[in-house]
């Protein structure tokens, strides 16, 4: 091998191995990526931002229409708290504001930070589910044995598809006390 | 480099004709393209027989319902690791074992590019997949979430026992080594051609190897990056997936699937260079639309990296996000057409003979399209809800990389063999050997297809009764798939050995000088080859473009 072929192939090598380590860095992009195409609705994902601030004159009650709301209250693995809504199920007019209690609880001694996620069933109905008030996705601070009333206020957008009759929210609670970055 | 070329002055001083280093020593500190081909040929070999025990105990369990022989974390150990030892252990060495033999003779060249850092990718493949294989031993097993290692159950306390950490450097290692055999094809094919060859006469194995090199330098490290973010979650407490803190599982999939959907045409792409190297010699015509072949590679590369959703349908995305993904996905068939249409004019009016690379050419073909369909089948987003985890993408997957990519491999072992050692396998058990893989391979998947579409899911060691029959029938191909295997190990090892005693012409092929490069070389090949690169090339191969 010559040696301006030596030279012409470290050349190469290393500018392959530059756009190497930059794809390394591109799949770090792709987190904040991620995250704004969430923001443009490509890709459905609830966020604490999505709490609307309309006045509650802002839609005509469709009393026509009766859709039930299901309520879950789920602990991640061992989360040691107690967690329930104050009712299983209710039924609703589109358009119409209601407020849904949620009790949770730290059993534990110490302190605990936790955080609940939301999830629809069925997924597509999310963007019609609109919550004035609630407590889930921002982080929350439990004080040894403190128990919360947590209230989730909502009105279903009256456009939402006449198929729907019945919606499940589910809220998964997570005990984040080790890896928050609030501590 | 210049001190390394002083030292090979010094030593032709010497000896004019410098042959091997003796010994064991000559296979850890080689540097020779053919050397380190061979090495990463049997290191492909023996893992292809690691993965497939594994694969025999799958079938076994499967044999009928319950639970027979391994305990369910086990079984998942071993769907996981099989998939892993065969991705990463066989096939892709396997082509890169290739690529070592056969580019540089292809192209006229003396060797690779950085022949150094070649005998580095190598024995860090060794390290990563040792690393992998040595959480089999470990406490709580090794990794039994699926290949596609996704959270978050991936890292609950059940699936990783001690293993996790472990496979995720694995992977770095054999990510690392990946890279750098890319970076030196890429380097070989732009730097090494002898002077006479023009990019678009280069031998189609050498244009589908430069695409994926590229492949491979685009998505190993996002996968490499996928991996880490996985271990900060587990053990620096990140919270890139995790959904207590804010990250989101559905996140992993999407970044996994940008390296894992050009993941499978790495796998596939030499594959389809293979087969349109052997085709043309048996049909004994040049290889039809050598510039559509080109081209069809280049746009299969491309688009694969804008489809990646495809895997993940079913996990919640907005109906233009499903359109997309489905209409781009669709499109892969029409290069993939091209190339399969392309074989078969090849092939027609030919003088065809069929010898055992031939057969496994002409079987991928069919075997190949067949796989291709069922992928057609979901592409479509909303039957695909059906197939989603169920043994339909079992035997779609494998329809892809069994009688495809592993196929294809075989081939080109009979195919090159008699070059690369100067002796000629049995043919009659080179045949025998096709005939079993091709039939027990399709009792081994075709039947899957049935049990998926009627529900049967993946990764489960025990099944609904109703799925009986047809398990038991796939689980009896894949015992005679895997046996008839041993009569390749066979074949291999007799031909090292002398095989058939037959004088091998410098062709081995009738007129296959007239399309490749490597056939105008003396048989056996000498230990270095092309020290003057060839003043003319053949253009046999590339007539019809000219």
């Amino acid at each position: 091998m010559t040696d301006s072929i030596s030279k012409k192939n470290l050349k190469l090598a290393r500018s392959l191995l530059l756009v190497a380590v930059a794809m390394f860095g591109f799949g770090y992009a792709l987190v904040p990526i991620y995250d704004v195409l969430c923001e443009w609705k490509w890709i459905e994902r609830d966020r604490p931002d999505d709490i609307k601030k309309v006045s509650e004159s802002a839609y005509k009650v469709d009393v026509n229409r009766e859709i039930t709301v299901e309520f879950l209250t789920v602990l991640n693995e061992s989360t040691p708290m107690d967690f329930h809504a104050e009712v299983k199920q209710i039924k609703v007019h589109p358009g119409e504001y209601h407020t849904v209690n949620f009790y949770a609880e730290n059993k534990t001694n110490k302190e605990m930070k936790s955080r609940a996620i939301a999830s629809f069933s069925p997924a597509l109905i999310s963007k019609y589910f609109e919550k004035i008030e609630c407590f889930c996705f921002s982080e929350q601070t439990f004080k040894a044995r403190e128990t919360k009333k947590m209230p989730m206020r909502f009105v279903i957008n009256p456009e939402i598809p006449e198929q729907y009759k019945t919606i499940t929210l589910s809220y998964t609670f997570f005990d984040n006390t080790e890896r928050s970055v609030n501590n | 480099m210049s001190a390394a070329e002083d030292a090979h002055d010094h030593h032709d001083d010497h000896h004019h004709d410098h042959g091997p280093e003796k010994g064991l020593l000559r296979w850890i500190i080689t540097t020779n393209h053919k050397d380190i081909g061979t090495l990463y040929l049997l290191f492909a070999l023996t893992m292809f027989f690691v993965g497939g025990a594994m694969a025999m105990v799958i079938r076994a369990e499967l044999f009928e319902p319950g639970l027979q022989f391994v305990d369910p974390a086990f079984f998942n150990s071993m769907t996981t690791m099989h998939a892993l030892v065969m991705v990463f252990g066989a096939v892709m060495p396997a082509f890169v074992g290739l690529a070592n033999w056969q580019i540089p003779l292809m192209i006229g060249a003396t060797d690779m590019a950085l022949p150094r850092m070649n005998n580095m990718s190598f024995w860090m493949l060794v390290a990563g997949v040792l690393l992998l294989a040595s959480t089999l031993f470990m406490e709580g097993g090794a990794p039994n979430g699926g290949w596609t290692l996704y959270p978050p159950l991936v890292l609950q306390p059940i699936t990783v026992g001690k293993a996790l950490p472990f496979a995720i450097f694995s992977v770095h290692l054999l990510g690392i080594s990946s890279i750098m055999g890319a970076i030196n094809i890429i380097a070989t094919i732009f730097n090494m051609r002898a002077p006479a060859m023009k990019l678009m006469d280069m031998p189609l194995f050498v244009w589908t190897w430069l695409i994926t090199a590229f492949l491979l330098i685009a998505v190993m490290p996002v996968f490499a990056g996928a991996v880490t973010m996985l271990l900060t979650d587990k053990f620096f407490h990140t919270s890139f997936f995790n959904a207590a803190g804010g990250g989101d599982p559905v996140l992993y999939e999407h970044i996994f699937w940008f390296f894992g959907h050009p993941e499978v045409y790495i796998m596939i792409l030499p594959t389809f260079g293979v087969a349109s190297t052997i085709i043309p010699v048996f049909a004994r015509k040049p290889l039809f639309g050598y510039a559509s072949m080109v081209w069809a590679t280049a746009s299969i590369a491309f688009l694969s990296f804008i489809v990646w959703a495809h895997h993940m349908f079913t996990v919640g995305m907005p109906i233009a996000g499903e359109l997309y993904f489905m209409y781009a996905t669709m499109i892969i068939a029409v290069p993939t057409g091209v190339k399969v249409f392309n074989w078969t004019a090849t092939m027609w009016k030919g003088a065809m003979t069929f010898e055992t690379p031939m057969l496994f050419s002409i079987a991928f073909v069919v075997l190949f399209t067949l796989g291709g369909f069922t992928g057609l089948m979901m592409s479509i987003a909303p039957s695909d809800f059906q197939y989603h985890d169920t043994y339909f993408i079992v035997a779609h997957f494998h329809y892809t990389l069994v009688p495809a990519s592993v196929f294809i491999l075989m081939a080109a072992g009979y195919f090159w063999l008699p070059k690369w050692t100067g002796n000629m396998y049995n043919e009659k058990i080179g045949q025998l050997h096709f005939w079993l893989s091709v039939i027990s391979v399709n009792i081994l998947f075709f039947p899957q297809h049935f049990l998926g579409l009627a529900g049967m899911p993946r990764r489960i060691p025990d099944y609904a009764v109703q799925f009986a029959d047809w398990n038991m029938i796939s689980s009896v191909g894949g015992f005679i798939f895997g046996a008839s295997q041993l009569l390749f190990l066979y074949i291999v090892i007799d031909t090292i050995r002398g095989g058939t005693g037959e004088k091998v012409s410098d062709e081995v092929w009738e007129d296959a000088s007239k399309h490749s490069l490597e056939w105008t070389l003396p048989t056996p090949l000498p230990y270095h080859t092309w020290t003057t690169p060839p003043a003319s090339v053949p253009t046999e191969h590339v007539l019809d473009s000219h």
